[in-house]
């Protein structure tokens, strides 16, 4: 099969831009994104977002994107799949440029979520990512669904509240440096347990915030790279899980994660221990815990205390989120799996600036849509 | 919740679900679900349907603080996943019952109660909803 490779890569500040609209944000990344890989034309556009039509009354965000980039004509098109809309538009052009009939496509992920003053209306609009019939029409949000799996984790492995509090605080901690990340400050343990709950026991400072941003990649195929700045898609895939948490048979142990990076990385020909940096798809910290143990990185219950050994730290023996993950570098929804993928290009070539990570050979992308009913995993590869 | 006014029809196709706990039982594996359904969702078998027992107890919960719309009226609320006797779970509000009360293991039973009201002069909209046992 061919090869398929990143060549360009770009992003927005992540934050709220209360100057720039979904069009502006899209082009600056999707721009960005052919300078940096020095092309002018691509032969398609995938964009993945989750909820420009809620939030911006927007829909046809691929012919918006052929038409804001200056390339109408071209097959483009929304690729939805919750908060994994990004990396399942990135599933797409990967497997465009793979099947042979195009040679270099452009990949943009894009949510503008402050456009909507009310909180209720994005908590409404994060919802959807559920069960419509089973979950929401009963009350429940996005948030706190992942609590109910929050107490399970909690009560299950007999951890106390503290034990939560030691991803959050490395995600601030590695953000505080990253020029494209929207909350550059420290916390710490006190600050962490001081903080309210959203849906007890989430609390404020174990979410996400809500942030608008874009990011792009340039992807070509080639039987070696195309250029001296490109990094290769080694292996990805994507599995799903049940809409509805009442149905999952192991809420502790969605098997979406599992399959999703074990194929990924099967295809890569590697094994979790050879990844040198990964991205996981902390949205609340429970949901980072599962991607850890999901990915093998943890037992059971031990992934709170894998974040504290300081193992996933920078210059740990595998780093996790180096520029601060959902948690501080922020999560503009349908451009999270690409801002994940962006970041692991530029650590792949050395460019990551001051969230480098030393002798980054591989990396491992996470994003998890839904209560990890859709994830999708992305392997990225040096070129040496 | 919605920004459009929602047909009646949404809810009247949901009646035997959403007043009586009739859901569907897989036939290859057992799976209980609240939802009706032609396919499992654990196994693929086939699904047919069933009635889900009324009582259960609490497995998870939370008290939600920044609801959806048109939830804003009952805020804080209890929502929990709740294991029924016999097998199937559903996720439902909690009512008659102090929030802090609440903890896992608890008993509950099935009760019909108002879920929400869509907008002034929308309809208003019942559905199942759990409380603490009352004749244990």
């Amino acid at each position: 099969m061919r090869r398929v490779f990143v060549v360009g890569a770009g992003l927005t500040k992540v934050g709220q831009h209360w100057d720039r609209s979904l069009k502006d944000l899209l082009a600056e990344a999707g721009l960005k994104a052919m300078e940096d890989a020095g092309v002018d034309e691509v032969e398609a556009i995938f964009v993945g977002n989750m909820m420009s039509g809620i939030l911006n009354g927007q829909e046809s965000l691929g012919s918006l994107a052929a038409d804001y980039l200056g390339l109408t004509g071209v097959p483009a098109f929304k690729v939805e799949a919750a908060c994994a809309s990004g990396g399942a538009a990135l599933m797409q052009g990967v497997l465009a440029v793979k099947s042979g009939l195009f040679d270099r496509v452009l990949v943009v992920g894009v949510e503008k979520m402050t456009d909507a003053t009310d909180t209720a209306d994005v908590t409404s609009g994060l919802a959807t990512a559920a069960d419509f019939e089973l979950e929401l029409f009963f009350g429940a949000s996005f948030v706190s669904l992942n609590a109910l799996v929050m107490r399970l984790y909690a009560s299950e492995h007999g951890l106390s509240e503290e034990e939560f509090g030691h991803l959050p605080i490395l995600m601030h901690k590695n953000a505080v440096d990253v020029e494209h990340a929207q909350l550059r400050f420290e916390i710490n343990m006190e600050k962490y347990l001081d903080s309210p709950y959203v849906a007890e026991p989430i609390r404020l400072l174990d979410s996400s915030p809500i942030g608008d941003g874009a990011a792009a990649v340039v992807l070509s195929a080639g039987s070696s790279p195309p250029s001296d700045r490109s990094v290769e898609v080694a292996g990805f895939w994507s599995a799903t899980e049940t809409l509805a948490l009442c149905d999952r048979e192991d809420l502790l142990r969605p098997k979406s994660i599992r399959a999703a990076v074990r194929k990924a990385l099967e295809m890569a020909g590697l094994e979790i221990g050879d990844v040198s940096v990964v991205q996981i798809h902390d949205a609340f910290s429970i949901v980072g815990y599962l991607c850890i143990e999901g990915a093998g990185l943890a037992e059971p219950g031990r992934a709170p205390a894998f974040i504290e050994s300081g193992e996933a730290n920078r210059d740990g023996s595998i780093p996790i989120n180096p520029e601060g993950g959902l948690k501080a570098r922020g999560h503009p929804v349908g451009a999270t799996g690409i801002y994940q993928v962006v970041e692991l290009y530029r650590q792949l070539l050395g460019e990551a600036g001051p969230s480098q990570v030393e002798g980054a050979r591989h990396g491992l992308a996470i994003n998890v849509g839904g209560v990890a009913s859709n994830v999708v995993a992305h392997v990225l590869r040096r070129v040496d | 919740m919605w920004s459009y006014r929602v047909s009646p029809v949404v809810f009247w196709r949901r009646r035997a679900s959403l007043y009586r706990l009739e859901g569907s039982r897989c036939s290859s594996c057992g799976h209980v679900t609240i939802s009706r359904r032609v396919k499992c969702p654990r196994c693929g078998g086939d699904m047919e349907p069933c009635s889900l027992p009324q009582r259960g107890r609490v497995i998870s919960f939370t008290v939600v603080n920044t609801p959806p719309r048109g939830f804003e009226y009952y805020t804080p609320y209890v929502l929990a996943l709740v294991e029924l006797d016999g097998g199937g779970r559903v996720l439902a509000q909690l009512t008659d019952v102090d929030p802090s009360e609440v903890e896992q293991g608890m008993e509950v039973e099935a009760v019909v109660r108002r879920v929400r009201v869509s907008g002034k002069g929308g309809i208003i909209v019942y559905g199942y909803k759990f409380r603490p046992v009352l004749h244990p």
